[in-house]
């Protein structure tokens, strides 16, 4: 089972270790995580992704309401969510493959966002699973390094009107 | 005025009248401002019994214990009796000096990173970066440690913070915290489901732990048992929600606990766990007590609920309130043949022991020990085998029963006691311990003697770390490795350095005498009891 938690916490010095360090305390497992500030400075947004039994998804949201740093645990499923990941990837081409870089960028709706006559760093934000994918149909070519966000994701509109 | 003069104001409006601790440089501007105050100060020997020291006297009162040492060791000792509390949900303020703020992180002498080391071992925690915080901080600790589920909160205060020049001192009256509210009210809905539960249950039982003492709530379920005549049994950290010896007491659950209570467990179709967290002490098998039956489980923690059992019925809330709420609904609980099992159980299904006539026997020993005890005393048992005689063989009657029960830490009962003591001074206060764990915390002898808190300790020796011993016994085959106490200190000269009366009991012959002295008066005691290394619990 594979939940996110939309985790809002007190932006201070500490808080991303209190939470991570629950996680690692409690043998709980992080997929992925993502920070960063809200339209409150004050205020942090985690997305934690993480995978588990259903018992230990509930302890999960339990454990993190029960920190003082945390403001409000939202949790939903990757359904009803709407998720994305950024990543950037640096690859080695030559002029045999770079058309074929190219029409993956196309198709995929990847961006080159640098370049040199040997490399480039190519953008890619979308869900995790076409992120991957990307990954996977680059694999023929040279890939120098890689860095991804992490999955961000919020509520469905639909789903938070309710 | 500066920021140490606001931390010892801090506690004075808390009502705080004494500080367990150690000092150190880096917390000298406390320990300086304080001199100015009434609070009294109690040179622990060691820092981690200045942490077990005040949870002995939180549990004794209605305030969080306080203690305050040093940076770097200081604090890192510390670090084993703040675990101890959390596991057992003890409130504590703990203070720790920290180096100059300026040189956080550059490993400068005795500095050690004690928010950091205690994260999982705390409620929470604060550093102070400026005197200005330390009000607000410490109303909110002092709120934080003693609400909802209670538990140690860490201030770690560098040295330069403490010297801060502050203009004015103004403690807060309320607190802010927008992610803090325990919910202590019990749900009406849930509630009323309970009360349907308890119409329809033919074997109701009641198990209640340490949640139950917490929340003060011994009266209100004394009440709620005996208006419905509901059995009760009890985990190690509930012992004393309700006598020994009151008929509808069934005794400790548990792996070390009653057969009968154990088997009373299995049997209920209704069972409501309170204050207690299902941990494999007590619950052996989690899916029992929720097999063929309703398992209610009250907690002020909701983490707790459906942690290790998942519950029919969950009911977040302080046992004190929803005790109270149950009390308001009229119902009928009706089932004279499960009272009749039970105490036909009870009668069968005791322990049979053979003890060794060369020797004390801890259980008659403990059984003549607490029936002479005053009504109200405070018994501290310590860990090891001491502490499973002690939860099977001392009769509680309205006194307290303390002890490390969640994270079992040796040497806890003596420094625990002296909180108790200090906190109670009216009261009558033992320690128990064997005499591996006597040997973690004597040094404590000392503080004993110079503040003059009359504690009475029991030494039950066999001359082995007994539990290891009797679990290398079995798991091993008599193996023994590294459990031999041989180059223990003879007690007799031990306390005759610290100038307090002993008294060694050799064998049950002796035993009669030698506890009415060792009661007789209100003075530190130190009885020594010879037990035979063999004995098992």
């Amino acid at each position: 089972m594979k939940k996110i938690y939309s985790v809002l916490v007190e932006n201070r010095s500490g808080v991303l270790c209190k939470v991570a360090g629950l996680f690692s305390r409690r043998c709980f497992n992080i997929d992925s995580i993502a920070v960063g500030e809200t339209d409150d400075p004050e205020v942090s947004c985690m997305t934690i992704v993480s995978s588990g039994h259903p018992t230990t998804m509930e302890q999960i949201e339990k454990q993190l309401n029960k920190k003082l740093d945390v403001i409000k645990v939202k949790t939903f499923s990757e359904e009803k969510s709407i998720s994305r990941e950024l990543m950037l990837i640096k690859i080695k081409y030559n002029k045999g493959n770079r058309r074929d870089v190219m029409d993956i960028c196309t198709v995929m709706d990847a961006k080159i966002v640098d370049m040199s006559k040997t490399h480039m760093i190519i953008q890619v934000c979308d869900i995790p699973e076409r992120t991957a994918l990307f990954i996977k149909m680059l694999q023929g070519i040279s890939i120098v390094e890689v860095a991804r966000t992490g999955t961000l994701a919020l509520q469905k509109c639909a789903e938070a009107d309710v | 005025m500066n920021g140490a003069d606001i931390m010892v104001k801090c506690l004075e409006k808390e009502g705080i009248t004494d500080v367990f601790g150690y000092p150190g440089v880096a917390i000298c501007p406390f320990y300086n401002s304080i001199l100015d105050s009434d609070i009294r100060t109690i040179l622990i020997r060691t820092e981690q019994n200045a942490a077990h020291a005040a949870s002995g006297y939180a549990r004794c009162d209605d305030k969080p214990g306080v203690c305050a040492v040093t940076s770097g060791p200081g604090a890192t000792n510390l670090i084993t009796g703040i675990a101890t509390a959390f596991a057992d949900s003890i409130p504590l303020v703990c203070i720790t000096g920290q180096v100059n703020s300026e040189l956080l992180g550059s490993d400068v002498f005795q500095e050690a990173d004690i928010t950091g080391a205690c994260e999982s071992f705390v409620k929470y925690s604060y550093l102070v970066k400026d005197a200005n915080e330390i009000p607000r901080i410490f109303k909110e600790a002092f709120y934080i440690a003693n609400t909802g589920r209670k538990g140690p909160v860490l201030i770690d205060v560098p040295i330069d913070v403490q010297n801060q020049t502050v203009s004015k001192f103004k403690y807060p009256e309320d607190i802010h915290m927008r992610t803090y509210k325990p919910t202590v009210k019990g749900h009406a809905v849930q509630i009323a489901k309970v009360v349907k539960e308890l119409e329809k249950a033919k074997r109701p039982l009641i198990c209640a732990g340490g949640g139950v003492l917490l929340s003060n709530a011994k009266k209100e379920l004394c009440q709620f048992a005996e208006k419905h005549n509901i059995p009760v049994v009890t985990t190690m950290m509930g012992i004393g929600v309700m006598p020994t010896n009151h008929p509808l007491n069934f005794g400790m659950v548990g792996n070390n606990g009653k057969p009968y209570a154990n088997r009373a467990m299995n049997e209920s179709d209704l069972l409501i766990m309170v204050g207690a967290r299902v941990a494999d002490r007590a619950v052996n098998q989690p899916d029992l007590i929720t097999k063929d039956k309703v398992l209610v489980h009250i907690d002020v923690d909701p983490a707790e609920i459906g942690k290790n059992a998942g519950p029919s019925i969950p009911l977040v809330g302080d046992a004190k309130h929803i005790f109270k709420d149950f009390a308001e609904n009229d119902f009928c609980c009706e089932h004279e043949q499960w009272l009749e099992t039970l105490n036909e159980y009870r009668n069968t299904m005791g322990i049979k022991r053979n003890p060794n006539p060369a020797y004390v026997d801890p259980a008659e020993f403990l059984r003549k020990l607490s029936s002479k005890m005053k009504n109200d005393a405070v018994y501290v048992a310590d860990v090891g085998q001491n502490q499973i005689w002690s939860c099977a063989y001392v009769q509680i009657k309205d006194g307290t029963f303390m002890t490390s029960g969640g994270m079992g830490t040796m040497g806890y009962s003596i420094p625990a006691a002296m909180g108790a003591k200090l906190s109670k001074p009216d009261k009558q206060v033992v320690a128990v311990c064997g005499d591996g764990s006597f040997q973690m915390s004597m040094m404590e002898l000392g503080t004993m003697r110079q503040h003059n808190v009359p504690v009475k300790i029991i030494v039950m020796n066999n001359n082995y770390l007994g539990m290891v011993r009797q679990y290398q016994h079995f798991t091993y085959k008599d193996n023994y490795s590294v459990v031999d106490l041989t180059g223990s200190p003879n007690l007799e000269k031990l306390s005759a350095a610290y100038d307090i009366p002993f008294i060694r009991v050799e064998n049950m012959e002796q035993a009669d005498a030698a506890i009415d002295k060792f009661l007789a008066d209100d003075t530190s005691y130190l009885m020594e009891i010879m037990i035979d290394p063999m004995d098992l619990v």
